[in-house]
């Protein structure tokens, strides 16, 4: 029978690289003096799947690689070996070696071969220093010899087989033994019951009797052995060749040896085993790897992990649903007007159910924060050690869950942060003492849920930023005037601003300040905004505003004439009518309104999206809406407010093309399309 | 036809058992870890019990071991999942009350081998 293995693979890839989290988290939260022994354990268990899988599914180098951690890891659980700190590295070393020849299989491509045997190098040195020596090879090279010293065919065997009393309550029967015997040639069974005890002694779950076996036909004693392999401890057995009639063995005959070589070779024994498994695999699976990961050019795409409640809700929801419709069409069958209150009732039903199958189908998209998180404790780590620093780093909110995609790509840019946060922000240890601050600096990453929005925040209590620095070097790189008044917001904004870098020494950990403002970009990109807070001496806070989706937007609808925008709702602070005495023409900057002291520009929408249609072109006879992208204030002149709703962001750039000011369509429920405003867009727009 | 209980952590090596043994004809129920085994095997007798030995919760030797002591599984067939280095593992799952075992890495036909071995 021939199975396809490879479409096993994307699960053993999803679940090796979970292991692999799992091993690095583990053996970072290795304490030296005092070893955990679950923790331990699930580090082996990691080890041991991924090598059980990947010789399964014919990966031999990851198996093989796998087996020497997995020994070194089985000496420590067993405490046969010390678990020292130089060994954990090690260790670690190996966890990346294997993650990257896992990522080289899975896309195909070539194992870095001189890495791999430089770490497999290493595990072997630790394995050679204390502890078990290693036992297998050893034991396999043994088993090789005995088979090969395998004593010629006879032509039959005598067997005899007396089960022990308790065989039978491990599984194993004795008729399954015979079967297989008799697949080898020709049996002959002969019971003995001179065991069997008088009936009101019996036990009748013990096995009392025993067998004489003949077995006859062209069969090797390993064979016979192999079927008894599991019984092995369970029975005593003796297996004689026959005798002929004079007594003699009968010797196998010359003729015999080219078969008998034939049947050694086809001995399940593990050795063979090991060596034809997997390129037989090889052979069948490869082409179909090779489609997998052409048709997977997104690296973001692929499949997601769903908790199963979560599917539970949504077939119960599906569920919901389908009554409900049946219920409708029974109504609308033989509508009168008398049903009408039974129709309104299940619309208003369908419409729950409908929302309610909307969020849980976009839960599905949620992941926990902790697929980000996971891989900073091994960043601390590798870090601090690096720099000479002393550094704690706590995780908080590690289950506040976000989507899909805000995962993937919120990655970069954190580490990014983070490690701004270790070369920059944290001091060195006799540096902190001086300070009268702990030696340990700590790093808090954390994720929270407020308003509509996921806030993650990287949080130091370094030596925060130096406001008269930031301030020097912006003027001297040319980025702000001399006798510019900057708030104190706008002096750490500096940071974000393409070509600055405040550390007074490059280092390779996080460069010359090229980053902070892709960091920025790409969590605008991502709908978001970032800020940062800093008290000189006492640290900083970096906080990054996502919103929980890309997919869906909370968003408020206004009327332009005929049109209809979607303004996020987020981003409206306030509604109002305006009266004429607010309202003031500057020549060259268009209109501004005064709101409680403040001068807001008034974007009028009919003008920038050329609405002909619109009916209040008078400022005082329309509403404005104020709102808020980016840390700029506007006033949208607009005809009217409508309802709010969530709508279903469609890439207007994937279907049409950029548009200054839009960020998005959706399609409302009468089926015409609504533009989303791009509030900081629209300002820009509305200034130019 | 016969119905089986595939007891694996892994996710691969779970599927990879549990469609190797539907397609032929098996009936097969999936369990994650011992506790998750031991309580499918009370809510319904199993013919064969495959299962993995190192796993979270509860291992594959506690699980057959337990297994033992209830009174439909006194004589089932169980066969542990072993790697080729764990012959005291054989020993230890032997004395828990453990069928036989398949060693790892093994391919579906094997699998399907051992199966009908003990199934008949």
């Amino acid at each position: 029978m021939s199975i396809d293995m490879a479409q096993f693979h994307q699960v053993f890839f999803e679940e090796s690289f979970e292991g692999l989290d799992a091993m690095e988290s583990g053996l970072l939260n290795l304490d030296m003096g005092d070893v955990d022994d679950e923790v331990i354990n699930t580090i082996f268990r990691a080890a041991h799947s991924i090598k059980g899988g990947s010789g399964t599914f014919g990966f031999t180098a990851v198996s093989d690689f796998t087996h020497v951690m997995e020994t070194l890891l089985d000496e420590m659980r067993d405490g046969r070996r010390q678990v020292t700190q130089a060994a954990v590295n090690v260790l670690l070393g190996s966890v990346d070696c294997l993650r990257e020849m896992l990522t080289a299989i899975q896309d195909d491509s070539d194992i870095d071969v001189e890495t791999v045997s430089e770490h497999q190098q290493a595990l072997e040195k630790e394995l050679a220093q204390g502890g078990g020596a290693l036992a297998q090879p050893v034991e396999v090279a043994a088993e090789v010899v005995e088979e090969s010293v395998d004593p010629g065919a006879s032509p039959g065997w005598e067997i005899a087989f007396s089960p022990h009393l308790g065989m039978l309550r491990t599984g194993n029967d004795p008729v399954r033994i015979f079967r297989e015997l008799s697949e080898l040639g020709d049996l002959e069974v002969t019971v003995d019951f001179r065991g069997m005890p008088s009936l009101n002694e019996i036990e009748p779950e013990d096995c009392h009797l025993s067998w004489k076996l003949i077995l006859k036909g062209d069969v090797q004693e390993s064979e016979i052995n192999d079927i008894f392999d599991w019984v092995e401890d369970e029975c005593d057995m003796a297996i004689s060749p026959l005798r002929d009639e004079n007594g003699d063995y009968i010797e196998a005959q010359a003729i015999d040896v080219e078969p008998v070589v034939e049947a050694v070779k086809q001995q399940p024994t593990p050795v063979a085993a090991k060596a034809d498994a997997p390129t037989d695999v090889n052979k069948t699976t490869k082409p179909t790897v090779k489609s997998d990961s052409k048709s997977k050019d997104n690296k973001s795409s692929g499949s997601i992990r769903v908790d199963t409640s979560k599917i539970d809700t949504l077939i119960n929801m599906v569920g919901e649903l389908v009554i409900t419709q049946s219920m409708l069409s029974l109504v609308g069958e033989h509508f009168e007007i008398n049903k009408l209150d039974q129709l309104k009732n299940g619309l208003s039903q369908l419409e729950r159910h409908t929302r309610e199958l909307q969020e849980s189908v976009m839960n599905i998209r949620m992941l926990p924060i902790s697929f980000v998180f996971s891989r900073f404790p091994r960043l601390v780590h590798d870090l601090s050690t690096k720099l000479g620093k002393k550094i704690d780093l706590k995780l908080v909110g590690e289950q506040t869950e976000v989507d899909k995609t805000v995962v993937e790509l919120l990655s970069d840019p954190l580490v990014h942060l983070v490690r701004n946060s270790l070369d920059h922000g944290i001091e060195m240890p006799a540096e902190r003492l001086a300070a009268g601050k702990p030696e340990n600096g700590t790093v808090i990453l954390e994720a929270y849920h407020r308003g509509g929005n996921i806030v993650i925040e990287v949080v130091d209590d370094g030596k925060g930023l130096d406001k008269e620095k930031l301030r020097a070097k912006a003027i001297e790189k040319g980025l702000i005037e001399e006798d510019a008044i900057l708030t104190d917001k706008q002096t750490y904004e500096l940071i974000f601003m393409p070509g600055f870098s405040t550390a007074e020494q490059l280092t390779d950990v996080s460069g010359r300040g090229v980053g902070m403002d892709v960091v920025r970009r790409n969590i605008q990109t991502l709908g978001g905004n970032i800020e940062i807070i800093s008290e000189l001496g006492k640290g900083s806070t970096i906080s990054i505003h996502l919103p929980l989706t890309l997919a869906i937007l909370d968003g408020q609808s206004i009327a332009v004439g005929d049109e209809r925008f979607i303004v996020p709702l987020g981003s409206i602070i306030e509604s109002l009518n305006i009266t004429d005495d607010q309202v003031n023409k500057v020549a060259g900057k268009g209109e501004t309104f005064l709101l409680r002291d403040e001068y807001l520009p008034i974007v009028r929408m009919h003008e920038i999206f050329q609405v002909e249609s619109a009916q209040r072109t008078n400022l005082m006879d329309g509403l404005v809406v104020v709102v808020e992208g980016q840390g700029v204030r506007c006033g949208l002149f607009v005809d009217d407010l409508l309802g709010q709703q969530q709508v279903v962001i469609k890439s207007l750039e994937a279907n049409y093309r950029k548009v200054e000011g839009v960020s998005g369509a959706t399609i409302l429920g009468d089926g015409s399309v609504a533009l989303i405003l791009d509030i900081p867009g629209l300002v820009r727009l509305s200034n130019q | 036809m016969a119905s089986i209980l595939a007891v694996d952590d892994s996710a691969s090596m779970r599927q990879m058992v549990s469609f190797t043994l539907k397609g032929e004809g098996y009936s097969v129920v999936e369990a994650v870890d011992g506790v998750d085994a031991l309580n499918k095997a009370k809510g319904q007798k199993f013919d064969c019990v495959v299962t993995d030995v190192n796993m979270p919760n509860k291992d594959g030797i506690s699980l057959i071991k337990e297994l033992r002591q209830l009174p439909e599984y006194k004589f089932t067939p169980m066969l542990m999942l072993t790697t080729e280095s764990g012959m005291d593992k054989k020993q230890e799952g032997k004395a828990a009350g453990a069928t036989g075992w398949i060693v790892k890495p093994f391919n579906p036909d094997q699998l399907l081998k051992t199966i009908k071995k003990v199934l008949g």
